[in-house]
């Protein structure tokens, strides 16, 4: 059998893929955005050509899901669940709509931001390509308003060219932390409220309007874009065979040029941090994921493969691609105090324990870096209590976050409680909003 | 053979007036801040009447349950 994703019209054949890394981030364009002229030049046109009617698109449609899954292709949203299996859920029911979510409300992470203000055709490309997919007459893009603009030159240049069978609307998305989150995201457009709705029903099955609602991350879309045009097998011709593909990292904290790399999934953390410049200092952990990741002891870290598997021994995942490189010369639990602060504050309210419960661990882990470790065990009650009792996972990332950091700085821990910290670093490695910098 | 049932709580919706756990202690017991915390696994035959009254009770309709 043919590979589906290569059932295209002749003038596919001018267009090549990337060669090499980087896929999403293409050299050789200049800075500031991607034109559609030059993008499609480059690329070729997206959409699966010659249909000579609705049973063949069909066909093709149920096809390319397939490529889709045969790709491996997980969203980079975070939560790295299987397209296809998401895109199958969206495409059996009624009247589906399609969100590219470019929230990205973590202050730590710019890769989103990025890909949609150099690629933003790519981004809109797999959003109407996945639409294609679904049977939606509808995407609606979320993008944070740094990129607002670029976004909405990008559409109007394609509605100018009549270039996309549907709707495409652009929408600021809301500028929080919790507002990243798929429920969030659909509530946020339907009623301008940006917080989480309780599951079920899942939004594959009622979301945006009442209707089936596919919220994908605006990467992911892009990586679609390409496995829509290349297939399945170019796709996973970069990474390994468990996780194939590639991703954007975000690089932050102590390296000489904090930055946006896309990387082949499974790269050594230590060769992500020399594309940033190396580190900068001597590092004594990283964080690794996001702000909902995992403090890692640096050595270990530097030496494992940046993907599920590698980083799995650490107990640590690759979340939404962030590292932050913590130097030696700052204490681990004064920067996890404030991020904590950041994030209880961030709460959307809807739940006591989140609510409450991040308020008073964000109170205790502030105790703990100001030297007072009375009250350590209250703080591990606490994170039990807390831990899976939203109506979204925001309290369990907190948990994790310090869980994380009471193993990892437990040298720190136990200084402080002598009366000693070794911060001696005044600027804070993790980027907080300036209202939570103090 | 009747379904097992398991109790759930609608995190969102609950207030934390508490009175499920005054009917039901045995399954449901209150965090620091009195919100509760529903225990695992399905409900025992002997504890469904009081499950039931539980849910009845809620002033936030936010206590369910599920088949598991």
């Amino acid at each position: 059998m043919r590979a589906p994703g290569r059932v295209q019209d002749s003038s596919r054949s001018a267009s090549q893929p990337p060669g090499r890394l980087p896929r999403l981030l293409p050299a050789g364009f200049g800075a500031g955005p991607v034109s559609l002229a030059d993008h499609l030049a480059r690329y070729g046109p997206a959409q699966p050509g010659a249909m000579t009617g609705p049973d063949r698109m069909a066909l093709i449609e149920m096809a390319l899901i397939e490529e889709v899954e045969r790709s491996g292709l997980t969203g980079r949203g975070g939560a790295g669940f299987p397209t296809a299996r998401k895109l199958a859920m969206v495409a059996a029911g009624h009247d589906p709509v399609v969100v590219a979510n470019g929230t990205e409300g973590e202050p730590a992470s710019a890769k989103d931001k990025i890909l949609l203000a150099r690629s933003p055709h790519l981004v809109l490309d797999g959003a109407v390509l996945a639409a294609g997919l679904v049977g939606a007459r509808q995407a609606i893009i979320a993008v944070h308003h740094a990129v607002r603009e670029i976004i909405d030159e990008a559409v109007a240049e394609r509605r100018r060219a009549r270039l996309d069978p549907i709707r495409i609307r652009v929408v600021t998305a809301a500028d929080r932390f919790v507002a990243g989150e798929a429920s969030a995201v659909v509530h946020w457009i339907e009623r301008g409220i940006p917080t989480p709705t309780k599951a079920p029903p899942r939004l594959s099955e009622c979301g945006l309007g009442g209707r089936p609602t596919l919220v994908q991350n605006v990467e992911t879309l892009a990586h679609l874009a390409f496995i829509g045009r290349f297939g399945a097998s170019w796709f996973r011709s970069a990474g390994t065979a468990a996780e194939p593909g590639t991703m954007l990292v975000t690089i932050v904290g102590a390296v000489r040029q904090p930055c946006v790399h896309e990387i082949a999934i499974g790269t050594p953390v230590g060769e992500i941090l020399d594309m940033a410049g190396g580190a900068s200092a001597p590092l004594q952990a990283l964080l690794i994921g996001g702000y909902f990741g995992r403090w890692a002891d640096a050595a270990a870290a530097t030496a494992a493969p940046f993907s599920a598997a590698g980083l799995a021994p650490l107990g640590a995942s690759v979340g939404a691609g962030l590292i932050a490189a913590l130097p030696a010369s700052a204490c681990g639990l004064t920067e996890t105090a404030r991020v904590t602060r950041y994030l209880a504050d961030q709460s959307a309210g809807q739940c006591g324990p989140c609510l409450f419960g991040l308020d008073a661990v964000a109170g205790e882990i502030q105790r703990l870096a100001e030297g007072r470790t009375s009250g350590l065990a209250r703080l591990q009650r606490w994170l039990g209590q807390v831990n899976g009792r939203g109506g979204c996972s925001h309290p369990d990332g907190v948990v994790r976050l310090i869980g994380s950091a009471l193993t990892v700085f437990a040298d720190e821990l136990d200084q402080h409680a002598q009366g000693w910290c070794r911060g001696s670093a005044k600027t804070p490695i993790l980027p907080v909003p300036p209202r939570w910098q103090s | 053979m009747t379904p097992r049932l398991t109790l759930r709580v609608d995190p969102i919706a609950c207030d934390g007036r508490a009175v499920c756990a005054d009917i039901l202690p045995e399954l449901i017991s209150l965090d620091d801040w009195g919100f509760p915390i529903i225990h695992a696994g399905a409900v025992p035959d002997h504890l469904r009447d009081e499950a039931r009254e539980a849910i009845r009770i809620c002033p936030k309709l936010a206590l369910r349950l599920d088949r598991i």
